[in-house]
Order: structure tokens, then C-alpha cells, then sequence
């Protein structure tokens, strides 16, 4: 335990703040890095998503190819892809999404899968085009199982930039690299403490998120059911 | 391929030694899970508590967990158990949850049916329960079966073997062939597994067609009645 | 006016669901389609507005082919009320009822008046209206489903099975509701059920049909009553035997109408005398 408290005085230790290697910097290195994986990876995955959830086409090849996404070794996949296109930032992005997309895909399908069939037929019987049932019917009572896909994602997005210093992507996977390599234990620990809080605050986010978008006819009525069930899925976190 | 022929018996070493550290929580992760799950089904108040307590342990990103679990258990940080410890830790968080589901799903007709021809606590459980959560069991199982087998190799950026010794080497290196090699065993490795879970899935659930969920539900369906009578 | 003519629907697993159907449904009149499961009748009924398109044949409205018409256009100007309401979960009641007018680009603030007057004239209390779905009970559901069938204020209403899953009590205010709105609002109704009674009951015309969409009778609920076309209507109407297979027994209280069975199935009023002596 001593250890551990060394590890929280180099979290606050003013000498590791500013410069390129501050934990302030780093810090934000990590989150851009993963909010520009979140947002890169949306753009594939969302309308991928909604376009199968919809039409009921290409669901099996989508479970196919996240469950084989899920058994691929992203540390495998950063360093090939490192390897292709130099050391730096576009690895580790370019692997982040291949990681993220399954997730968020797997959210937007299942948020309109979940959609009650025949609130969809009744939807098409009073007169509304398929894009007004997307748009009015689907996107609304499927946004929970959505942002529970970008939870998923977010979490293992954050866990995974870690992995990204390895390759000289950036992030806090400095302090854990750095503290191997010197074998300085507390500045291991106080990355991987930082990693550990970023990563609860974004459940702890998303998760109040996911309690918001919940339309308010879904759990009118029936308060004691608001649990949303999220396809979690572990894919190898780094 | 040159780089394969002339590393043979470097990538048997390997192979052992993942299999040594991602199996052992494939198997402690059901075995510890079930008893867990029962309880947070059976006892209400238990529930939300351990689902919210695993719910943040399965937030804790690994690379940090294998780095901070060595003070806590007092294992080197080299040390392959530290990654068994770690990684069973994970298939618990998922696993429970699971069972529960699991446990849940059973139809409380079915329970209070065998209840009442006769079965005590304890085989009801193993005999009806048990078996009928399977399907689900099965499902969740799977899934940390192959999660397990692919983060085995993030223990190699800390310097516990596995295949993923294969990545950090070949990196440094510059041998794409070695990384590639590293990349498609691992796959192999964890596809043979779910792959043997499945087998495995048939010979002790023979009532459920594993991959056609309708049969299986129909299925499952004679099953119960099977059960109740 | 609603035609069917030589109407064939053979879905792409290759049931054939309705073959050679051909019907008229006269305007302003209730029409029923009368059988069970495996009948068609709802395939029929889902191919007036389009939500099935037949394999061959036509369907004309008002002599006008609805294969020429667009089916999204076409849906908005004809009511659609199924089992379990239908109702878009995450909508208050008063915007469930609204949502053709508004799809139809009526102003939103009318498009909610006009919903509010609707909720009355199916007996929904003004009060409801800013609940959601989920808050209301299986009937009082039925009854917003009814409304926002109205709501284009279509000549044409389809109910399918509307009834089907509420309670007998709800179901038969329900049915109650439906006699007095059609008595007020003189649409052309085509209602499906596999219940015999609420057919007679509502029907101006009754369609009992077969296997494969194959019409058994056609003719109001007197006509098939007192003349059914063959034994298969006739057992499924309760004509031959069951409760509609009445006859009179004198009791030393008083005459009574007992069925096939021999159990008291109700009185004679009215001309009772007259048959009776």
C-alpha cells in the first residue's frame, strides 16, 4: 500500500504537470485521441447500424464479423498496422476504430430490433414513409440501446489508447511504458490510476446519458423498469 | 514464412505458455461465477449490489489492472498468476451477470412445478436450473473464452509471455511476418476454444440446436415439459 | 365503395393466402370478415391499403385501381386501427391521435385541437390526453387507437382484431362504442375477428370465409342466420347445434328458449304469444 500512495503523490505532484510529458497533456492527448475514435467510428457504425436494424439485412454478417473483431488481439492489430504506416497517431486511431465499431453497431441494430413490431407495421398502416419510421419511430425508441453501444465503446476506446504510446501514438500510456522501461513503479501506478478514473467517469457519464434518452412514454407507467440492457461485449481492452 | 520455419520451437514455447495463462480463468471464471450468480438471483438485496460492484471492476482497463493487482495480491508484476488473477477477475465481472440472467430467465412455472413434484433445493438446482440456464450460460461463456485468449497477450508490453511476446518482439524487431504469426495463432487458438465450447454445449445440452435460435427456444420449450413430467 | 376483383395473394414462402377473392363493400356500411386462423382475413383487409400488395388481381376504391394510387398517400386517407392498438410508445396520447394530420402538414396546434375533440367523440376523457400509452389501461388504448383512425377523417376505416385483446366486459363496451360512432360518423368500415358473435353483431354485411380466403356466405347476419349456405357455415355460425340452435320448452313457471343442449339459453318477449301458443 505504500506503494499505491507513492503512486497517488506522483498524480499530484506539481512537478509532473506542463510540458509534453505533463500529465495535464497527456491527459488531454488521451481524450482526443478517443473522442476522435468515438466520432470517426459513429460515422461508420451509426448508419451501418440503422440501415440493418431497418431493412432486417446483413445481421448475421455483422455478428460475424464483430464476434471474429472480438477475438482479434488489438495489441496484434495496433503494432501491424504501426509497422504499415509508420509510428504515430494513425495506428493506434486506425485500430481504436476497427475496435469500436462492432460495439457501436451492435447498439444502433439492437435499438431498432428492440423496437415493438407493431409499433412499426401501425407506424406504416396510418401512412408514414420509411424514412419518417426511421426517423419518428426507430431512432427515437432505439437511442437507449445506441448510447449503450457508445458506452461500450467509449470504455474500451479509453482503456485501449493506453495501449497506443506503444507505438508513439501519445496518451497515458507514457507513464506506463515509461515507468516498465526505468522500472519506476509509482509513475506506473499513476497512469494507470488516471486511466482507471477516466474510464469510470465515462461509465459513470454515459450511463446517466443512457438514464436521459430513454423516451418518456417507454418507462411512463412502469417506473420500476429502467434498466436498459447495453450489448456488452469485452473486446480484447488494452 | 521463413521467419515461422526457423522459430518453431520460440512459437511451441509460446503457445504453452498463453494457453497456461488464459485457460485457468476460463475454467475458475464459470466455477467461482455460478455460486455468485445463484445468490444474486435468489437474494434480491445481493443483486444490485454485486452486479454494480463487477460492473466497475469490468470498467477497470486491463494494462492498469495487471500494473495495480500485483500490490494488492503481493505478486511480482512479472509473475504469469498476476494476468491469471487478473484475468479471471474479468470473466467473474461477466460471468455473474450472466448466470443471473441465466438463473432468471428460467420459467418460474417450471421451478414451482418441479418444486412441487418433489425435488429439494439442492437438485432442483443442478437438475433443473442449472441445465435450462444453460443456453445462456453457454453464451456468456463464449464470450470470455475468446476475450480472455485475445487480452492474455497485452501481459507482453509488461514482460509476461505469451503470444503476444510475439507483437512487442516482432515491433522492435521490424518482422511483420512474426507479429502476423502472433495475430492469426491467437485467433486460432481462441476459435478452437469457442469452437470446443460449442462441442461441449451439444454433448451436455442435447435439447438445445446451438445457432438456430427458434429451434432452440421450441426446443428448450419440450425440454420444460420434459422436466415437469 | 371497395371492390375486390379475382384477387390472389401468394406470399414469397409460397402460402397461398387468399386465391380468386372477388367481393364488393358497399360505402357507408360496416363489413365483416368472418373466420379463423389461416382464412386470409387479414391479408385481405391488409391489401386495401396497400400494406400487402396482391399477386394478382385488383382492388378498386371508388372505382379507382389502388395499385395506381401511392401507398404512403393512399394509407393516410384511410383509418387503420389493429389488436393491441398499435400506439408509438414514446408519444403522449394526444400526439398518437395527431400523427396522420401532422405527417399530412396540418399546423401543429390544430392538429392537437382537433385530436383533443376526437378523444371525446370516442369517450376518452380530456384528461388523458398528455398520458402515454403505457399509462392506460388495454380498452382506454383501444379507444386512442380508434381516435387516431379517425384522425385524417378518412371515409374508409380498417379495424383489424381491434377488440381482440381486451377483456369480454371492455370488449363489449368497445363494440357498444363502435355501433354508436358508426351511427354517427358513416364511414365505410371493414372489420376483421374470428369472433362469429361480434360479426352478427356489427356487421351490416357478414363474410365468412374459409381456408385460403374462399367465401363461405356472404349477407347480413339474418340472411346467414336463417339461411346458412352450407354445413360448414352453419356449424361455424352455432346454427346447427351449440347455443344459436334454440327451441322453446315449456317449464311449469313459464316458457323458456333452451339450446341444442338442453340449457336455458333465454326468453321470449315480444311476439312470444305468437309463437308460442
Amino acid at each position: 500500500m505504500n506503494l499505491f500512495l507513492q503512486g497517488i503523490l506522483w498524480v499530484l505532484d506539481p512537478a509532473h504537470y506542463g510540458g509534453v510529458d505533463g500529465i495535464d497533456t497527456r491527459v488531454g492527448q488521451h481524450l482526443l485521441i478517443s473522442l476522435g475514435v468515438l466520432v470517426v467510428s459513429s460515422i461508420i457504425a451509426i448508419p451501418l447500424g440503422y440501415v440493418i436494424g431497418h431493412t432486417g439485412r446483413g445481421r448475421s454478417l455483422a455478428i460475424g464479423a464483430s464476434g471474429a473483431i472480438r477475438a482479434l488481439p488489438t495489441l496484434g492489430l495496433l503494432i501491424i498496422i504501426a509497422l504499415i504506416v509508420n509510428v504515430g497517431l494513425l495506428a493506434p486511431f486506425i485500430a481504436l476504430v476497427v475496435l469500436a465499431i462492432p460495439s457501436i453497431l451492435a447498439g444502433a441494430y439492437s435499438g431498432f430490433e428492440a423496437v415493438d413490431r407493431r409499433a412499426i407495421d401501425a407506424a406504416r398502416a396510418v401512412g408514414m414513409t420509411e424514412f419518417q419510421i426511421v426517423g419518428r419511430v426507430e431512432i427515437p425508441l432505439g437511442l437507449p440501446l445506441l448510447i449503450g453501444g457508445l458506452r461500450t465503446a467509449s470504455l474500451q476506446v479509453i482503456a485501449t489508447a493506453t495501449l497506443a504510446d506503444y507505438v508513439g501514438g501519445g496518451g497515458l500510456g507514457h507513464f506506463i511504458f515509461a515507468g516498465v522501461k526505468t522500472n519506476d513503479y509509482p509513475q506506473m501506478l499513476a497512469g494507470s490510476i488516471i486511466v482507471i478514473l477516466l474510464a469510470i467517469a465515462s461509465e459513470v457519464l454515459f450511463s446517466s446519458v443512457q438514464r436521459l434518452v430513454i423516451p418518456a412514454g417507454v418507462t411512463a407507467g412502469r417506473p420500476q423498469d429502467i434498466r436498459v440492457k447495453s450489448p456488452r461485449s469485452r473486446t480484447a481492452l488494452g | 514464412m521463413t521467419w515461422l520455419l526457423n522459430n518453431g520451437e520460440l512459437i511451441g514455447q509460446l503457445i504453452v505458455a498463453h494457453l497456461l495463462i488464459s485457460l485457468p480463468p476460463i475454467i475458475l471464471s464459470f466455477v467461482i461465477s455460478v455460486p455468485i450468480g445463484w445468490v444474486a438471483n435468489r437474494y434480491r438485496w445481493s443483486r444490485g449490489t454485486l452486479l454494480t460492484v463487477l460492473g466497475l471492476l469490468y470498467a477497470i482497463p486491463s494494462l492498469p489492472l495487471f500494473i495495480i493487482l500485483p500490490l494488492i495480491i503481493g505478486t511480482g508484476l512479472r509473475d504469469s498468476i498476476n494476468l491469471v488473477v487478473a484475468l479471471t477477475l474479468y470473466g467473474i465481472a461477466l460471468m455473474v451477470r450472466t448466470t443471473a440472467d441465466g438463473l432468471a430467465s428460467v420459467d418460474p412455472g417450471i421451478r414451482q412445478s418441479a418444486t412441487a413434484v418433489g425435488f429439494s433445493v439442492r437438485s432442483q438446482f443442478f437438475r433443473v436450473e442449472l441445465p435450462l440456464a444453460g443456453p445462456v450460460l453457454l453464451a456468456g461463456m463464449r464470450v470470455v473464452a475468446v476475450s480472455t485468449i485475445s487480452l492474455t497477450t497485452v501481459g507482453a508490453v509488461i514482460g509476461v509471455d505469451s503470444l503476444g511476446a510475439l507483437f512487442t518482439d516482432g515491433f522492435q524487431r521490424g518482422i511483420a511476418a512474426e507479429i502476423l504469426t502472433g495475430i492469426v495463432l491467437t485467433i486460432i487458438i481462441a476459435l478452437s476454444v469457442d469452437g470446443l465450447l460449442v462441442l461441449l454445449g451439444r454433448v451436455l445440452m442435447p435439447w438445445v440446436a446451438v445457432n438456430s435460435g427458434r429451434l432452440a427456444r421450441r426446443e428448450l420449450r419440450r425440454a420444460r415439459g420434459a422436466v415437469i413430467a | 365503395m371497395i371492390e375486390f376483383r379475382n384477387v390472389t395473394k401468394q406470399f414469397p414462402d409460397g402460402t397461398l393466402a387468399v386465391e380468386d377473392f372477388s367481393l364488393v363493400l358497399p360505402s357507408r356500411k360496416t363489413t365483416v370478415l368472418v373466420g379463423s386462423s389461416g382464412s386470409g382475413k387479414t391479408t385481405l383487409l391488409r391489401m386495401i391499403n396497400r400494406m400487402v400488395d396482391p399477386s394478382s388481381g385488383s382492388i378498386e376504391i371508388d372505382g379507382e385501381d389502388t395499385s395506381r394510387l401511392e401507398p404512403v398517400a393512399l394509407r393516410r386517407r384511410i383509418g387503420y386501427v389493429m389488436q393491441n392498438s398499435g400506439l408509438l410508445p414514446h408519444l403522449k396520447v394526444i400526439d398518437n391521435v395527431a400523427t396522420v394530420p401532422i405527417l399530412n402538414h396540418v399546423p401543429k396546434k390544430q392538429a392537437r385541437e382537433d385530436a383533443l375533440r376526437l378523444l371525446d367523440t370516442v369517450g376518452l376523457d380530456s384528461a388523458l390526453a398528455d398520458k402515454y400509452p403505457s399509462q392506460l389501461s388495454g380498452g382506454q388504448q383501444q379507444r386512442v387507437g380508434v381516435a387516431r383512425g379517425l384522425a385524417a377523417d378518412p371515409n374508409i376505416l380498417l379495424m383489424d382484431e381491434p377488440f381482440g385483446a381486451v377483456d369480454p366486459i371492455v370488449r363489449a363496451e368497445l363494440q357498444t362504442e363502435l355501433i354508436r360512432l358508426q351511427r354517427e360518423l358513416d364511414k365505410t368500415v371493414v372489420f376483421v375477428t374470428h369472433d362469429i358473435d361480434e360479426a352478427f353483431l356489427l356487421g351490416d354485411q357478414v363474410v365468412i370465409l374459409e381456408k385460403g380466403g374462399r367465401i363461405a356466405q356472404v349477407g347480413s347476419p339474418t340472411e346467414i342466420l336463417a339461411a346458412p349456405a352450407n354445413e360448414f357455415v352453419a356449424t361455424f355460425v352455432g346454427a346447427d347445434k351449440g347455443k344459436r340452435a334454440l327451441s322453446i320448452r315449456n317449464t311449469p313457471t313459464g316458457d323458456i328458449l333452451v339450446d341444442a343442449e338442453g340449457r336455458p339459453a333465454g326468453v321470449l318477449v315480444g311476439e312470444t304469444d305468437v309463437v308460442a301458443r
